[in-house]
């Protein structure tokens, strides 16, 4: 296929991003393939960074060639002669697999003239982010860029760049052998495909699987992940990762893709679904999470830099039982500004664990407070 | 193509060339956004976050330093959701910052202080922290203050990016980030080569000079000693931005007069010593040119260049002429020419200088500048702590009446005027060196080619037969392209002048705070203008420098020359280059 029909395929498929972001994947390849430019680049974001989420190693680990196939096809596609794939630092094991998936696939000639390079990533959580990711790479800070311009237009060395995540280029060589329609018909008509899900905390199988995007969250957690141990009852589920809002149960028929999340004032993320059973204290993983956070911030911008601390400091006082009803105030108005003013996703998203607790878990809250 | 974008700003239409920002579109219709990252000469950071607007179709708030206006964008700039954000980010940086505004060397400039006043900011609710770094008082030129420091990085670009030094980076990641010397040395152990641009570079106080006021206020109630003071080329056009005046509108008798009043017992020029410096490196080049010596020259009288040099390039210590700054000639010849002339024992002098300069308060304490048997220049101080005297004494500069300098080394003339810009040294010495060998009278002493803020410029010249090249570099980075063509053997050129800091003398680390190059251009321009007025423009017309010869040093590089005027350099060997 020449390269126009491949990311017309892709396109049609209506394949979205797995990393996070949702970005139409065959339009993101599009902006790549229509810059000039005498050098582009692909990348696989394997950084995984996300605590409980593990799905691009059991990629990896499984069918490395799937993601090369992708990647090559990626390159193919906007015409790249160089590929990366940024590895989470803490998967040394990947690297030898990656390795010589990539040497197998050289040695049949089917690389062409694409080359990928395995970059292992300095364990910095915000390295995933996909300007901070290509920044490290570059050998710099890992640290956000400001954006526009985005990576397809000017990314590694400033050229144009596709940055996917490991289980996006692992869906394009069916995409490409089936055909778009195929794709597209699979799961939630809006995001179409399968996701893989890791599922952890208060559920009976803590382990991960692969389903079709209209699957809801009370399927994942009843019927793929058996309900919840010992007889206790639900408390709520946060999707997506440690920056993931916290559900409550009337929204659990809410099918697992993006915009469905996004309805809700939740996010699909990377797919990680953790479960927190009654009798989990709520502000003790907020702490946790917040504290997370402002470990994790890079320090760039302001209001994250700052902001991360401080609902941290906020959290603490909370929870040692010191908050009044003035720092929920506060944390509140924080919030919601860090969500709309932080330079990246870290900052913008860090808040809402607490913001979607504060709407949903208010008691919580309330019991604390002096 | 149409190459331009129409949006409209809080209901207003704008129209812009295709690539500007938003904030570009907005202050081209007068409407203000706050900014504190953005530094209009350097690259857009978008990291303090304070710029941000609403743009019609997008949840988040868009940065308007680094989000590019787009056909038919709808942006609001005030909005409750735009104001509560900024409000909010500003109260996050002051809750972690000293707020010790009235100890503060920017009280009263200082763009977080405005913004604080701006926005309101009353009753923050982040409880205040502050950091407890230690200050850095390593070097005698310029202080850091790490606990003010708001993390805007526009420091970084400009000793990184502007002037090549790189001795200031990042560590540490989220609140915990610092702006630290590399390696997280004292600044004195750094590349630092103190030229004080990132003073200028600075919203805040977390970077200033090293304040000596309380020196002079001390030797001036000093009975027993002769306060006696130099004016750099460079201050005159300045000091008016201190005291309520425009550039350069403060005129030189006035200004003359002010320093009387502070108490100054004799007032004279440095103009009188760059003419001087005109007479020995002019005459050094030729010789060099004539007798085979170490070429290209470059010039020495910029004390930020030359601990550059020192430090990257100290291979090329022998391109450099050997010719004191303007500044150490006339600390040297002032307690022994001048102290002679009038009768007064050296001892008793206490010479001071006022600058443009941070790096002249190194200069005048590195060891070797003591050849008048003392230490040659007692105090630099800065023009911007000279600004502070004035505001201090309430000098009402419109009533006063001028006064002119005092004699023997206070005659000055244009070409002495014209060293404070970059590519007046050059100009200055083209003058003289052309009627010296030639021994015709130029016609039009007006080198353009010399002037201008570009970074490098570069000439030719035909001295009696002979072609001789010159370049002219400001800001180190562009001193860097010249001395790495050096390096390599490829350099073109028989005269380089350097000044390191952008603009010349009149963007020195000392001058007024200077938010743009803009204000950097203004300043050229009404150094020309002075150069235009003067009667004598050629160094070796100055009178009182002939004086200086027939009496004291008899020729230009002889034996009293050597030993007053001249001096040599050392490599720096910093550790972690
Ligand atoms: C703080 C932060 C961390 C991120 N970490 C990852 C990650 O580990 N893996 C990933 O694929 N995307 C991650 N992303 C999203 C990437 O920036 C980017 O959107 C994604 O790699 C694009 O690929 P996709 O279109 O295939 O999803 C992260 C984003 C942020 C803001
Ligand atoms: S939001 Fe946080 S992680 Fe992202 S650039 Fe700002 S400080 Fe860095
Ligand atoms: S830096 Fe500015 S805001 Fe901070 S103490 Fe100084 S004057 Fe005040
Ligand atoms: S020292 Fe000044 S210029 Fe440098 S980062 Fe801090 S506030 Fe900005
Ligand atoms: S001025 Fe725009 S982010 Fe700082």
């Amino acid at each position: 296929m020449k390269p126009e029909e491949l990311i017309d395929e892709v396109r049609q498929s209506k394949l979205r991003g797995r990393g996070g972001a949702g970005f139409n994947c065959g339009q993101k390849w599009y902006f790549a393939y229509t810059a000039r430019a005498d050098e582009k680049f692909v990348i696989c974001n394997a950084d995984e960074g996300e605590p409980g989420t593990y799905k691009d190693r059991i990629i990896m680990e499984n069918d490395p060639h799937v993601l090369i196939e992708g990647m090559t096809i990626c390159a193919t596609a906007i015409g790249a002669r160089q590929g990366y794939i940024y590895l989470r630092g803490e998967y040394p094991q990947v690297v030898n697999i990656l390795n010589t998936a990539i040497d197998q696939a050289k040695a049949r000639g089917l690389l062409d003239d694409f080359d990928i390079e395995v970059r292992s990533g300095a364990g910095a959580y915000v390295c995933g982010e996909e300007t901070a990711l290509i920044e490290s790479i570059e050998g710099k800070r890992g640290e956000p860029r400001y954006k526009p311009p985005y990576p397809p237009v000017e990314g590694l060395w400033n050229q144009p760049t596709i940055v996917n995540n490991v289980e996006t280029f692992a869906a394009v060589p069916a995409i490409v052998k089936n055909g778009a329609s195929w794709y597209a018909s699979i799961g939630h008509p809006d995001y179409p495909g399968t996701k893989i899900v890791t599922l952890t905390g208060d559920v009976n199988n803590r382990t991960f699987f692969e389903v079709p995007t209209n699957t809801t969250i009370r399927e994942i957690i009843y019927e793929f992940g058996g309900g919840i141990p010992a007889g206790k009852k639900f408390k709520a589920v946060q999707v997506g990762g440690t920056s993931g809002a916290f559900i409550p149960e009337e929204n659990l028929d809410t099918p697992l893709a993006f915009d469905t999340m996004t309805a809700i004032g939740a996010t699909l993320g990377s797919g990680a679904v953790l479960v927190l059973d009654e009798s989990r204290n709520l502000i003790d993983v907020l702490t946790r999470i917040s504290g997370f956070f402002q470990h994790e911030s890079c320090g760039k911008c302001a209001p994250c830099r700052e902001g991360t601390m401080r609902l941290y400091d906020l959290m603490l006082k909370v929870n040692n039982g010191t908050g009044k009803p003035q720092d929920i105030k506060i944390m509140q108005k924080l919030g919601n500004v860090m969500a709309i003013s932080c330079l990246c996703g870290l900052g913008q998203a860090a808040p809402a664990p607490i913001l979607s607790s504060l709407e949903h878990f208010p008691a919580d809250f309330n019991v604390k407070l002096m | 193509m149409n190459n331009n974008i129409n949006l409209t700003i809080d209901n207003i239409p704008v129209t812009v060339p295709k690539g500007s920002t938003i904030l570009q579109a907005a202050r081209q219709v007068g409407i203000k956004i706050p900014t504190l990252c953005y530094h209009p000469d350097q690259a857009v950071k978008a990291n303090c976050r304070v710029c941000v607007c609403e743009v019609e179709g997008s949840r988040l708030l868009q940065a308007a330093c680094s989000q590019p206006a787009m056909e038919g964008m709808v942006v609001k700039t005030r909005t409750p959701k735009v104001i509560e954000a900024r409000k909010t980010i500003l109260e996050l940086i002051l809750a972690h910052h000293p707020q010790d505004c009235l100890n503060c060397i920017r009280n009263g400039n200082c763009e977080l202080q405005d913004l604080a006043a701006e926005y309101f900011i009353r009753d923050n609710p982040f409880e205040l922290k502050r950091r407890g770094l230690p200050k850095d008082y390593s070097t005698p030129a310029l202080f850091r203050d790490p606990d003010k420091c708001i993390l805007c990085r526009r420091c970084i670009d400009t000793c990184s990016v502007t002037q090549s030094v790189n001795a200031l980076g990042l560590q540490n990641r989220g609140f915990e980030t610092m702006v630290v010397p590399s390696m997280g040395l004292d600044l004195i152990d750094s590349p630092c080569v103190m030229c004080g641009q990132c003073i200028h570079a600075c919203p805040v106080g977390a970077i200033g000079e090293v304040e000596e006021i309380d020196k002079l206020l001390a030797a001036l109630a000093d009975p027993n000693k002769v306060v006696v003071t130099q004016i750099a080329p460079a201050v005159r056009v300045a000091i008016g931005e201190e005291i309520g005046m425009q550039t350069g509108e403060l005129p030189m008798d006035v200004f003359v007069a002010g320093l009387r009043q502070l108490g100054f017992d004799y007032v004279l020029h440095t103009n009188f010593t760059a003419d001087l410096t005109i007479m020995e490196e002019g005459n050094e080049l030729l010789q060099r040119l004539n007798e085979g010596g170490t070429l290209p020259m470059f010039t020495s009288c910029s004390p930020g260049w030359i601990n550059f040099c020192e430090t990257y390039y100290p291979d090329l210590l022998d391109n450099l002429s050997t010719c004191k700054s303007p500044q150490q000639m006339f600390g040297a010849l002032v307690k022994t020419y001048w102290a002679e002339k009038m009768n007064i024992a050296p001892e008793n002098i206490y010479s001071v200088s006022i600058m443009p300069c941070v790096a002249k308060k190194y200069e005048a304490s590195r060891p070797e500048m003591d050849d008048s048997g003392y230490r040659d220049v007692d105090l630099v101080l800065t023009t911007r702590e000279i600004g502070r005297l004035f505001r201090m004494s309430g000098i009402d500069f419109t009533q006063l009446a001028g006064s002119d300098f005092d004699s023997w080394m206070g005659a000055y003339t244009g070409a002495g005027v014209i060293f404070g810009a970059s590519g007046g040294v050059m100009e200055a010495a083209l003058r003289t060196v052309y009627e010296v060998v030639t021994g015709e009278t130029l016609q039009d002493v007006n080198f353009t080619v010399t002037r201008g803020i570009e970074g490098i410029k570069e000439a030719e010249l035909d001295l009696a037969g002979t072609t001789v090249k010159i370049a002219i570099a400001n800001g180190l980075s562009n001193a860097r392209i010249l001395m790495d063509q050096v390096r390599n053997g490829e350099s073109p050129y028989h005269f380089i002048e350097i000044m390191a800091c952008p603009g010349g003398c009149i963007g020195g680390g000392g001058q007024p705070i200077t938010k743009a190059n803009t204000k950097r251009v203004e300043r050229i321009e009404k150094i020309y203008a002075e150069d235009e007025k003067m009667p004598l423009r050629k160094s070796h017309q100055n009178p009182e420098v002939k004086v200086l010869y027939d009496e004291f040093l008899h020729e230009p590089l002889g034996e009293k020359s050597h030993e007053l005027l001249h001096t040599h350099y050392h490599a720096k060997n910093k550790k972690y280059l």
